[in-house]
């Protein structure tokens, strides 16, 4: 008998009190035949041979596990990075795009949408697209096609549409509003392939299984690099908390591992410009699930602040709210400036430039103790070139 | 009975009236009310604005803004309809999203519009197993109905399923969209309201989403109970704001009939 899990999703698309699907009934055949049909395709024999053969030799995995000894020396502990930076199109987002493609193409849809923050998610969303010959538009907040133009550049040379999402602050919640009303017109022909582990239920459960692969990866590295199947903690950054599910997956119901996620604090947390939704947020309802989220005492969503596109969101994956809730996981979070001085502190102890968004789950180092002998894995979620402009800003390159 | 059992047993081509509550300002709210009963609105649904309106076009989005702006909130709604009744007599739903409400608290939301006479609720985004479980019965006691949705893809299964627990009426949604797209009623639509007009449904049906106009509602009229106009009357609102004689000759020139 396997014993029950406390921290997945229940057969009521539930993590304790979060998750659920709140959607406007236009949505809700939609949502129900996904639910109806997801286990039975990813588990199928079909769908796991095409997607680990994506995975192995187009997306590049298994990602490296990296000691990295000058971070080590520096925190006095044993830090391994796990590498999803070096996935092809530059971060761990691809590892959802080439999965829930092939669940697409199963259900016969021809158009894909997706919102994007950083751009990561839709240029991997593109690229996918790209390469079975599916109709691709992405929605983007006009805010982050400033701050991320390479990205969208790649996504329009890949062939996508990119659409401006001009409610809001132009960011991450305003795209995703607007992809959701592009699903509403379009309920028949298109799939929505969304980019965290956010959204009605089966959402948050489909993009876990397809990031779960970090950790199924970190159990082996580990197990060949120290001799024991699982370090002593994982530190990913979260937006809405897709690699951070993914290097967790497999720890979840492992209580040796402790979990920590890690916030965007923006200026701070209490300074009204913030993306840390555990810290500053309670209970409501955002993007058809229930989970905390950022807002007012009138239940307006409050529009979310921070340096790094891809953190810049008021709610959480309800799996995440869990852990919260649970107190399964650790909540952290990091100002602007603490993820700038993290970036820097990678890229010249190790020579690798992280995302803005990987450089949030580095900056906790700061915040926490380990002994000599743990073993710290940190997911470096993506690659720092979509990230060039703001650190030369910065750092006065 | 409530007052929106008692129209729908009394009336035919029932017109109903979308408009965001604290727009274009803050306290028009009940004028405008007032305002639609004088020119013979039917029903009216009041929508309680939201920072993020999933359903909604750009023209419903910008009145939730401005109402936003404005200060609008669910509390101060209910203190600028505390002389609702029995000033006035025309059935009234408040229409809005599940996080301001479930911010405010679902029992407190059904006893305030118990206690201010609003008749009914509309709220898209909570789901029918949901209200079934949690919440029917507070509903029910307070003697507030809660209106569900149906879509030209919603199975007919749901569709049964929806008509047998609902009280006051079902909105039915025009075609496969936001609110606001305005096009002519299309074949395929009329296929859709034929066909659940042929399902002898218990419950009277009202159609909305892209009603604009004297055809759009007419031809609605003759698949259902009548039709729901939004997007149109906002934009009105917008140029006019609350002018009763520009509202009333909206109002008329939807129902006008030849
Ligand atoms: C490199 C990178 N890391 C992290 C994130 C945040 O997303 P999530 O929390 O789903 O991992 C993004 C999102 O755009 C990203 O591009």
């Amino acid at each position: 008998m396997t014993k029950k899990k406390k921290y997945q999703v229940d057969d009521k698309g539930m993590y304790g009190r979060f998750g659920g699907a709140y959607i406007p009934e236009m949505l809700y055949p939609n949502i129900e035949n996904l639910k109806a049909k997801y286990i039975g395709i990813i588990e199928s024999d079909k769908f796991q041979t095409e997607y680990k053969n994506l995975l192995k030799d187009y997306v590049g995995r298994p990602s490296p596990l990296y000691f990295s000894k000058r971070l080590s020396d520096k925190y006095n502990t044993n830090i391994f990075l796990k590498r999803e930076d070096l996935n092809h199109t530059g971060a761990h987002k691809i590892n959802n795009t080439v999965g829930q493609i092939l669940i697409a193409r199963e259900m016969g849809k021809e158009r894909i949408i997706a919102e994007t923050g950083a751009g990561q998610h839709g240029v991997a969303t593109a690229t996918a697209c790209a390469l079975m010959g599916l109709k691709c538009v992405v929605y983007m907040g006009e805010t982050d096609m400033e701050r991320q133009a390479p990205n969208v550049a790649r996504m329009k040379m890949l062939g996508a549409e990119v659409i401006p999402a001009r409610s809001g602050n132009k960011t991450l919640k305003d795209a995703t509003n607007e992809a959701l009303r592009d699903w509403i017109c379009n309920p028949e022909d298109t799939f929505y392939l969304i980019g965290s582990v956010v959204g009605p239920h089966p959402y948050p459960d489909i993009v876990a299984r397809l990031q779960a692969v970090i950790s199924e990866e970190i159990k082996q590295q580990m197990q060949e690099k120290r001799g024991k199947d699982h370090p002593d903690c994982v530190i990913a950054c979260v937006g809405g908390g897709s690699n951070a599910a993914g290097s967790f997956y497999h720890f979840l119901e492992d209580e040796r591992v402790k979990l920590v996620a890690v916030e965007a604090a923006g200026l701070g947390t209490d300074s009204g410009e913030t993306a840390a939704t555990i810290a500053m947020g309670d209970e409501g309802i955002i993007h058809g699930s229930k989970t905390y989220l950022m807002q007012d005492d009138d239940g307006q969503i409050t529009e979310p602040y921070s340096i790094s596109a891809g953190l810049d969101y008021p709610g959480i994956g309800p799996m995440h709210a869990n852990l919260k809730d649970t107190g399964r996981g650790t909540f952290l979070s990091v100002t602007d400036q603490e993820a700038l001085d993290a970036a820097l502190e990678l890229t010249q102890l190790e020579g690798i430039i992280p995302a803005l968004e990987s450089a949030h789950a580095l900056a906790a180092l700061k915040k926490l103790t380990f002994k000599p002998e743990e073993n710290v894995v940190i997911t470096i979620s993506g690659r720092g070139d979509k990230d060039m402009e703001t650190y030369r800003q910065h750092f006065g390159f | 009975m409530n007052r929106i059992a008692q129209l729908f047993k009394e009336k035919k081509n029932i017109l109903s009236i979308y408009y965001t509550a604290g727009f274009p300002q803050l306290t028009d709210t009940l004028p405008i009310l007032e305002t639609l009963e004088k020119a013979g609105a039917d029903l009216v649904e009041i929508g309680m604005p939201f920072s993020d309106p999933l359903a909604d076009g750009p023209t419903i989005q910008q009145s939730g803004q401005t109402a936003l702006k404005n200060g609008m909130t669910i509390n101060l709604l209910f203190e600028q309809l505390a002389d609702l009744r029995p000033q006035l007599s025309i059935p009234v739903i408040l229409m809005g999203y599940f996080n301001p409400v479930h911010k405010f608290g679902m029992e407190r939301f059904v006893e305030q519009c118990r206690k201010t006479g609003v008749d009914g609720v509309i709220i898209p985004d909570l789901p029918f197993d949901e209200y079934r479980e949690k919440y029917e019965a507070l509903f029910t006691q307070a003697g507030i109905s809660n209106i569900f949705l149906i879509t030209p893809q919603t199975p007919e299964e749901r569709i049964k399923l929806i008509d047998k627990n609902s009280n006051g009426f079902i909105y039915m949604v025009s075609s496969a969209s936001v609110t606001g797209t305005k096009k002519e009623i299309s074949e395929q639509q009329t296929r859709y309201f034929k066909r659940i007009n042929n399902m002898q449904l218990a419950s009277p049906r009202l159609i909305g989403f892209g009603i604009s106009d004297r055809a759009s509602f007419q031809k609605a009229c003759d698949y259902a109970a009548g039709a729901i106009v939004g997007s149109a009357f906002i934009n009105l609102l917008n140029n006019e704001g609350n002018n009763p004689e520009k509202i009333s000759d909206f109002i008329q020139s939807i129902k006008k009939t030849n």
